[in-house]
């Protein structure tokens, strides 16, 4: 058995695995039945449909030629980790130590993921940027965003 | 005639300066807050609620609809510049409209859609003010049966709006409907699949889904290509309005988009959502040549926009006549007018005139009035776009992160955007088609509340289904769209309309 789709062959097992988490989570709930369906009646439904699918894609990617085996290709992980790393350092951030710590980070981090790290260009940005997001948001439109870290706030 | 005499008194009423600057106001907020991607209808409601309750039923609820509108119009702006549709109405316009974008077509992309918008808001008003009694007589005929059949169609039609295999789309469907059942029962009460974490009984917030798998997917694919295969936008960027080529070819699916969303904007609940899902569909079965669409087609931006606006006006009257909101910024109109002493219902109309045909005329000078702000707006989009990609996706992640934030005040919706972000490079690499997941994510709880409310009804029976006429016709629709889409000459056109161009 040869794979014939790199791509279609994760893509069935990715939705035959969830398809199974969900079905399998749906038999903790009460299934009812036809003239009183329960809150697992649905998913456990989508859930085997979803297990059925998947198969299907699976077994179509080991069979149905595709061009060059549909590779998944390089995955990416500089941007990949430091874009998510930048946001989930903000989403952090926020609440502990204000917009004018997050925001910088944020930007700091993410201009990381480029190809050139241009180290003015990006603190430019970094105080613009954060004075801008202040204006709209905190000021223009009065929302309860942390600015400052508690110490000096 | 009655219907000349009711528009009268409409615009008597909103034409005086009171209920025009109320119109305005809430027309700049609805733009801010539509372009601003994340920033949701809970923040707006929580800065306005003190100054409702001090108005007038009139003035308020018109200012509410400014802003309805005003947030449709710029989720639209959003969608097409830089692929985050900030509402739900537009993800379907982000397809095409971002890839026009890419191309140098923003401007066309962005005065299509106002001008579009406008056309459909302008017939929507006058189908209101004409049909509205018998509109609402037809909307009486839907139960959760037909109800459930529309959306199974809605979605089957959506794949329609995937570019790769058609089980694979199927898949993200379910996929997306299993995503959407991540919540708290309706029925029951019972938290579903929430390990024990607040924020999940609630579910996902769709902003967070469509940041993470747009947004964040977008820009760490975009970064992750080689430079010289990277696609930022051209430096080429075109004028601020269609070629004369290109009106020809939108015009026609503005009409078609108008008339599709104002029979599907009467249905209560999401009618105007699918009616931009559905106006894609059309245009791109009808279209004699297809191979465009999905690489910026006018026609894919004129079409769903021109539908969802026309279905936003039309929903209005469910709205007024059964009290059904189907949005956040709708259900406050409702509880506006219920503080007023206004009891929505189909009396409405003929116990406070003023006020329904009031609305109504506000509605149509609401439209007029986004028109003029956003046309010359399009100018400043357009000059944005030309900023060097890295200073503007840095740019773009910050306002998409501090959106999250405010979305519930909660962190925790920053970290879903997250999760979603490495979900959705995951789907780009392989070539699972994000669109249709999102469609599910929306439909799904409709779709089971009217699924188990139907079961309900016919005591167990499935063919409950099949016996009622609607649904019948609706769930043979549904399979006619299969059986045309898996015939094999409309396949090979098809993927040969799809080569993957990577």
């Amino acid at each position: 058995m040869k794979i014939k789709s790199q791509r279609d062959f994760a893509s069935g097992i990715m939705f035959l695995a969830v398809g199974l988490a969900f079905a399998i989570g749906a038999t903790t709930y009460s299934f009812g039945n036809s003239a009183r369906p329960g809150p697992g009646y649905f998913p456990l439904l989508l859930g085997i449909i979803l297990c059925i699918l998947g198969a299907i894609v699976l077994f179509t990617s080991l069979t149905i030629e595709s061009e060059g085996g549909a590779p998944i290709g390089d995955l990416a992980f500089k941007p990949l980790g430091l874009i998510l790393g930048a946001v989930a350092l903000f989403g952090f951030l926020l609440p502990v130590a204000g917009l004018v710590v997050a925001v910088p980070v944020l930007i700091w981090v993410a201009s990381l993921a480029g190809d050139e790290y241009h180290w003015k260009g990006t603190l430019i940005m970094c105080v613009v940027l954060t004075f801008f997001s202040w204006l709209v948001f905190v000021k223009g439109l009065a929302l309860t965003i942390p600015v400052l870290p508690p110490a000096l706030g | 005639m009655d219907l000349l005499h009711n528009l009268s008194i409409g615009f008597g009423v909103a034409l005086n300066f009171t209920n025009l600057a109320y119109a305005f106001f809430g027309c700049v907020l609805g733009t801010l807050i539509g372009v601003l991607p994340g920033l949701g209808p809970v923040a707006t409601i929580a800065m306005l609620l003190p100054s409702i309750y001090s108005l007038d039923a009139t003035p308020a609820l018109i200012m509410l609809a400014g802003i309805y509108y005003g947030a449709q119009y710029g989720g639209s702006t959003t969608a097409i510049l830089i692929n985050v549709p900030g509402e739900s109405s537009s993800v379907v316009t982000a397809i095409d409209g971002y890839q026009m974008a890419r191309q140098g077509r923003a401007g066309a992309a962005l005065a299509t859609a106002g001008l579009g918008s406008f056309f459909a808001g302008c017939v929507g008003t006058i189908i209101l003010a004409a049909f509205a009694p018998p509109l609402t007589e037809l909307a009486f005929k839907f139960g959760p049966a037909e109800y459930f059949s529309l959306m199974v169609l809605g979605l089957i039609g959506a794949v329609v709006l995937a570019s790769g295999s058609l089980i694979k789309a199927i898949s993200m469907i379910i996929l997306g409907l299993l995503i959407g059942q991540i919540n708290t029962d309706v029925i029951s009460g019972t938290p579903r699949y929430s390990f024990d974490i607040p924020e999940l009984t609630d579910g996902i917030n769709f902003v967070a889904i469509a940041m993470g798998v747009f947004g964040f997917g977008e820009i760490i694919a975009n970064l992750g290509r080689p430079p010289e295969h990277r696609e930022v936008f051209t430096k080429a960027v075109g004028g601020m309005l269609p070629s004369k080529e290109e009106f020809k070819k939108a015009w026609p699916a503005v009409v078609r988009g108008t008339g599709l969303g104002s029979i599907l904007g009467i249905l209560p609940g999401g009618g105007a959502l699918l009616a931009s899902f559905a106006a894609y569909t059309l245009e791109k079965k009808i279209a004699s040549d297809s191979s465009r669409f999905g690489k910026g087609d006018i026609r894919g931006v004129a079409g769903p926009e021109s539908a969802n606006n026309a279905g936003a006006q039309t929903s209005f009257i469910p709205m007024l006549t059964l009290g059904i909101p189907p949005n956040a910024v709708m259900a406050l109109m409702v509880g506006a007018m219920t503080i007023k002493g206004i009891q929505p219902g189909p009396q409405v109309m003929t116990s406070n005139p003023d006020l329904f045909w009031g609305l109504i005329a506000s509605m149509w000078i609401g439209n007029l009035m986004l028109v003029i702000l956003n046309l010359p707006l399009i100018g400043i989009w357009i000059k944005l776009l030309t900023v060097p990609y890295r200073y503007l996706y840095p740019a773009i992640l910050t306002f998409c992160c501090i959106g999250l934030f405010t979305l519930n005040n909660n962190n925790f919706d920053v970290f879903s955007g997250v999760l979603f972000g490495v979900i959705g490079y995951v789907f780009y690499k392989l070539h699972c088609e994000p669109a249709p997941l999102l469609l599910g994510f929306i439909l799904g709880p409709m779709m089971e509340e009217n699924l188990r409310r139907a079961l309900l009804l016919s005591r167990g029976d499935w063919s409950t289904f099949l016996t009622r006429p609607l649904s019948a016709g609706l769930l043979a629709g549904a399979v006619a769209m299969i059986v045309v889409v898996t015939l094999p000459a409309i396949k090979s056109k098809r993927e040969e309309a799809f080569q993957e161009v990577d």
